[in-house]
């Protein structure tokens, strides 16, 4: 049963959510979000301690029952989903700094958004994969059109349109996929899909890796993600950088780094190429914009073409890598939407030419800024440089110099987006000379909030051993050990 | 008959290609929609259409005889539902957008990506 909590909590608490008034609806929502790291620990604790744990609907015999399975990437996954659903809640408890509206779907939205993301990480079947997707989707336009305004409106247009392309994509090489083998479960398809000829495999697989890199928003398919997220308030902002994405980048390590592995070299060859073009355009593109949300959202590309180039690298040492680097990304991203949304606060604005000033008037603010900016650029010792030193190392081990090189040298136009921010907003003094640093109202929650964030990703970057050993026994577990 | 609906697919999901590349907003949705259905019918295919009989085993039999797989018509079902899911929400989607913006030509939807200013500067934009 274990196994099933990162569904049936959430969904249950959506659930709940649904038939309460609304003024009981956040504490229904809290109290399942509390549960949730609760069950993600003692799933994380059970796995490391006794191996995979699987459960199959019905008790019926594979291949036929509908399995359940969580190893060591499902559970940390699982927990960074939990984790950034309590950093929203705990964020939206202030209903200040750009706060999400209090609206009677936001709170079953939210939760169904966290069940889609939580089943997607544990399930052991390709339908089922396919339907988590489908919720996380339905949910995620709910959010996005929550405010309701014209903004709003047209990002969840491109949204909907896009990703809904990429969830056909899905389900057309979920039923060839079926046609070709008929089997659904990972196990069973995996075997039967070794046995089929190249010319069928290869067109097969390289449908499905389509399909899941139109979700993490890959090069040249990202289009969808610099269209919407930055019309989103920031804790909502926060979440779908730090959970929805990883979605599409976990099922593309499910499934060629465990499923159809070994998958065919042509794949990975070309994924290392989209990677490569991924890290450099969404840094570039980060460099032209001056919203702050703009910015560290089409950043977000970049740093997936890093989590990409990993996979790319189709070993066991890449995929520890990749796992590192999905961590990071996750909490790091998040803290530095939450710094922006505090910056929002201070300066009424998230276009850099509007705010700035900050050094003087926000110390504190500062600081946490720079600590997460530079870890983002990958300054040892912190988080990023861990994950960035896993990858570009395993990229020259494995003898592919020139990846290694535009991994680097998106990393120095990272530097120039972070140093945008760091000047702009914080060095220069504020364009309006009557500003004065507001009152921090109702602030509390999301300081806790945003600090919490900060101590792991601190706790991260000084401690790595325990983070690094965890993810290389995680990638070795996805090639059957235990 | 699996040709013939090889043959209904390609035409549901050409015709569904073309309309969902079109500048007009209903168009688009309606040709996803579409696409979205020919692919559940592809799913549906995808267990082979050999027979008609319901896959019951015979009383006092081990095996199933020649069948219908019942399979994909679980797994058509619950697609089924969900791209019905999809295509309303989009419906109240294109309603509203086209309330508020009064267009239904996609090109000009630029509200969540203003158009640049002084030749190649970003727009400066809403908060909310």
């Amino acid at each position: 049963m274990l196994v099933l909590t990162p569904l049936l909590v959430p969904l249950a608490t959506a659930l709940v959510c649904l038939l309460l008034p609304p003024a009981w609806q956040q504490r229904a929502s809290l109290a399942g979000a509390l549960l949730l790291p609760a069950c993600g620990l003692a799933l994380a604790g059970e796995v490391v301690s006794n191996g995979p744990l699987t459960v199959v609907a019905g008790g019926w015999p594979l291949p036929f029952g509908i399995e359940f399975a969580a190893d060591r990437l499902s559970a940390a996954l699982v927990l960074v989903a939990a984790l950034m659903l309590n950093v929203v809640l705990l964020w939206q408890a202030g209903g200040s700094a750009d706060a999400a509206p209090a609206a009677p779907t936001l709170q079953p939205l939210l939760q169904g958004l966290v069940a889609g993301a939580g089943a997607a990480f544990v399930t052991a079947d390709l339908f089922n994969l396919y339907v988590w997707f489908e919720l996380t989707l339905i949910c995620a336009l709910g959010l996005l059109a929550l405010r309701g305004g014209l903004r709003q409106l047209d990002a969840t247009l491109k949204y909907f349109v896009l990703n809904v392309f990429g969830t056909l994509l899905l389900l057309a090489a979920v039923a060839l996929l079926y046609a070709a083998t008929g089997q659904l479960n990972f196990r069973a398809l995996g075997a039967a899909t070794a046995a089929l000829p190249a010319g069928i495999a290869l067109p097969l697989l390289t449908l499905l890796s389509l399909a899941f890199l139109i979700k993490a928003a890959a090069f040249p398919f990202f289009a969808w993600l610099p269209a919407s997220y930055h019309t989103l308030p920031a804790p909502l902002l926060a979440l779908f950088s730090a959970l929805l994405a990883k979605i599409g980048l976990y099922a593309l390590v499910r499934t060629l780094g465990a499923v159809f592995q070994p998958a065919p070299d042509l794949l990975f060859a070309v994924l290392g190429w989209i990677a490569v073009v991924s890290m450099l355009s969404g840094a570039l593109g980060a460099a032209y914009h001056w919203d702050l949300r703009r910015i560290l959202a089409f950043h977000s590309i970049s740093q997936i073409g890093y989590i990409l180039l990993a996979i790319a690298l189709a070993s066991p040492a890449g995929n520890a890598a990749a796992i590192l680097f999905m961590l990071h990304h996750s909490l790091v991203k998040a803290a530095l939407i939450l710094t922006a949304a505090l910056i929002f606060h201070a300066c009424g604005h998230y276009d850099l030419r509007r705010v700035g000033g900050l050094y003087a008037g926000r110390p504190g603010l500062s600081l946490v800024f720079l600590l997460l900016a530079l870890s983002l650029i990958g300054i040892p010792p912190s988080s990023g440089f861990w994950s960035k030193f896993l990858v570009v190392r395993q990229t020259l081990l494995q003898g592919e110099y020139l990846w290694a090189a535009f991994a680097l040298a998106a990393g120095a136009v990272t530097l120039y987006s972070m140093l945008k921010i760091w000047l702009e907003a914080f060095w220069k003094p504020h364009p309006d000379e009557s500003w004065r640093a507001p009152a921090n109202d109702r602030l509390l929650p999301a300081h806790a909030a945003l600090g919490g964030l900060l101590l792991l990703i601190l706790s991260f970057g000084l401690l790595p051993e325990s983070w690094i050993a965890y993810v290389m026994a995680a990638a070795d577990s996805l090639r059957g050990g235990s | 008959m699996i040709w013939a609906v090889a043959l209904a697919l390609a035409a549901v999901i050409a015709a569904g290609t073309y309309l969902a590349s079109s500048r007009d907003l209903l168009r688009c949705l309606i040709g996803l929609a579409l696409v979205g259905n020919g692919i559940n019918l592809l799913v549906f295919a995808s267990g082979r259409l050999l027979s008609q009989m319901p896959p019951f085993v015979a009383s006092g039999a081990q095996q199933l005889a020649v069948a219908a797989n019942p399979l994909p018509q679980a797994l058509v079902l619950t697609a089924i539902v969900i791209s019905f899911v999809l295509l309303c929400f989009s419906l109240v989607l294109a309603i509203r957008l086209l309330q508020t913006a009064g267009s239904a030509d996609t090109a000009k939807l630029r509200a969540a990506e203003p158009v640049a200013v002084e030749g190649s500067k970003p727009a400066l934009e809403e908060t909310a």
